[in-house]
């Protein structure tokens, strides 16, 4: 039987981050970190997703969108926030319009601290939920 | 006896190794991609290990239909990989083949999506750019051998590809499009640079995407299996040089895809149109009155 951890397939969603995590997110998939050889695939739809990436934190706009994603994705599904901004505002915190991080929204599995999380980390973060994700696929 | 018990053992080997074979081919496929782009890429294994899991995932339909419409596009999948295999008219597979495809986009369109409706309607004119070939290739192995029976056209002395090089490159041509390759994956795609979410399989999850990747190691395989006609005559030695040929059209897919970026609707069309009226009529009117 082989495991869900042996497909991860991943969906990206820019919050209100500053670009520079999603940046690192991109260079996850370049030649030197290459995901795709533990079979990850960064797809761009959330039905296709086992986990979503969030970057950046959530604000008024982009509440629902966030908590839609998360309504269209089949179970079992994890969530891992990347960069400080995605753990709880970061930077960004006392702006008016934000309302904090992810978790603000949705239930957040794992979270990956860094101003830009870099690549190695992101990396640790999905091996991290991919774990939290077999065990969700047991219940 | 004898001959319908090979067609049967001929019939059995493509439901069970088909997807097996097809699996393995679309591995092998991402492992040369990767390669290609200076990446150590996925196990080959990887697609079968994306379909278990998506077999044990939960599945979130929009409707009952949806379910029925995948089924009937795998079965008529297979029965027209069966028809192919079983030496059956060619005319009866590639029109099987239509009525599959026109299951997939049923299933797509009848979902109130945007995305998913899009690219059904992108699927449609794929149909359209890649049919008028797909008939001329039934044509063609007509004129050369005098016969629609894949069976008789395999037990030529000649090989069909000595009358039809016009026509056979048509055919690969097209091949691109039935692959869903770039410059001609408009209607969906593998990559993650899809410009309307993932087109027709937006709205297919768990277990009707699991559907969806089977039939796709089918259909490839049976693609894969007319471009094998050409070449296969009576003697032994044209197996393995089909498999070769076979392989070295998969492999120029594999190129192309890496490439190319993805064109519009347009320009596919009347560049397979183009192709179609060019080297396929041109091939077939040189047959006409020139032997
Ligand atoms: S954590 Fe830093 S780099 Fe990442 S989005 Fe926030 S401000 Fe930008």
């Amino acid at each position: 039987m082989a495991k869900i951890s042996k497909s991860p397939w991943l969906l990206h969603y820019d919050g209100s981050s500053c670009n520079g995590c999603d940046i690192e997110v991109l260079a996850c998939l370049t030649p030197v970190y290459d995901v795709e050889r533990f079979g990850i695939i960064n797809t761009g739809n959330p039905k296709h997703a086992d986990i979503l990436l969030i970057t950046g934190g959530i604000n008024t706009q982009n509440k629902q969108v966030v908590e839609q994603i998360y309504s269209q994705m089949p179970n079992p599904k994890v969530v891992v926030a990347v960069g400080i901004c995605a753990c709880n505002g970061g930077v960004f915190k006392d702006c008016y319009n934000i309302l904090g991080g992810a978790d603000k929204v949705i239930p957040v599995d794992v979270y990956v601290p860094g101003c830009a999380a870099r690549p190695e980390s992101i990396i640790d973060g999905v091996v991290k939920a991919l774990d939290i994700l077999e065990k969700k696929r047991e219940v | 006896m004898s001959a319908y018990v090979a067609v049967l053992i001929r019939v059995i080997a493509f439901i069970v190794l088909a997807p097996l074979l097809g699996g393995l081919l679309s591995g092998i496929d991402r492992k040369i991609t990767a390669r290609m782009q200076g990446r150590k890429g996925p196990s080959v294994l990887q697609p079968f290990y994306d379909v278990i899991k998506l077999i044990n995932k939960e599945t979130l339909s929009i409707g009952r239909m949806q379910y029925l419409y995948m089924f009937c596009f795998l079965a008529f999948i297979i029965f027209t990989g069966s028809c192919f295999f079983a030496g059956l008219d060619i005319l009866l597979v590639f029109f099987v083949l239509t009525t599959a495809v026109m299951f997939f986009v049923l299933a797509a369109s009848f979902p109130n999506s945007p995305f998913s409706r899009m690219g059904a309607m992108r699927e449609l004119a794929q149909m359209l750019a890649y049919e008028p070939m797909v008939l001329l290739a039934a044509v063609g192995f007509y004129k050369a051998t005098g016969t629609f029976a894949v069976n008789d056209i395999a037990r030529q002395d000649v090989s069909a590809i000595i009358y039809l090089p016009g026509i056979f490159i048509g055919f690969v041509y097209i091949l691109t499009i039935k692959f869903r390759k770039s410059p001609f994956d408009i209607s969906t795609s593998h990559h993650a640079h899809q410009e309307m979410v993932k087109g027709i399989t937006t709205e297919l999850s768990g277990g009707m995407f699991a559907i969806l990747e089977i039939s796709h190691w089918y259909e490839n395989i049976m693609l894969l299996g007319v471009v094998a006609l050409f070449v296969i005559n009576s003697h032994w030695w044209s197996i393995p040089l089909a498999i070769l040929v076979c392989f070295i059209v998969y492999f120029i897919e594999i190129l192309i895809d890496n490439t190319s970026a993805r064109v519009k609707w347009k320009l596919m069309l009347s560049s397979a149109w183009a192709v179609t009226f060019i080297l396929g009529t041109v091939n077939l009117l040189i047959l006409q009155y020139l032997f």
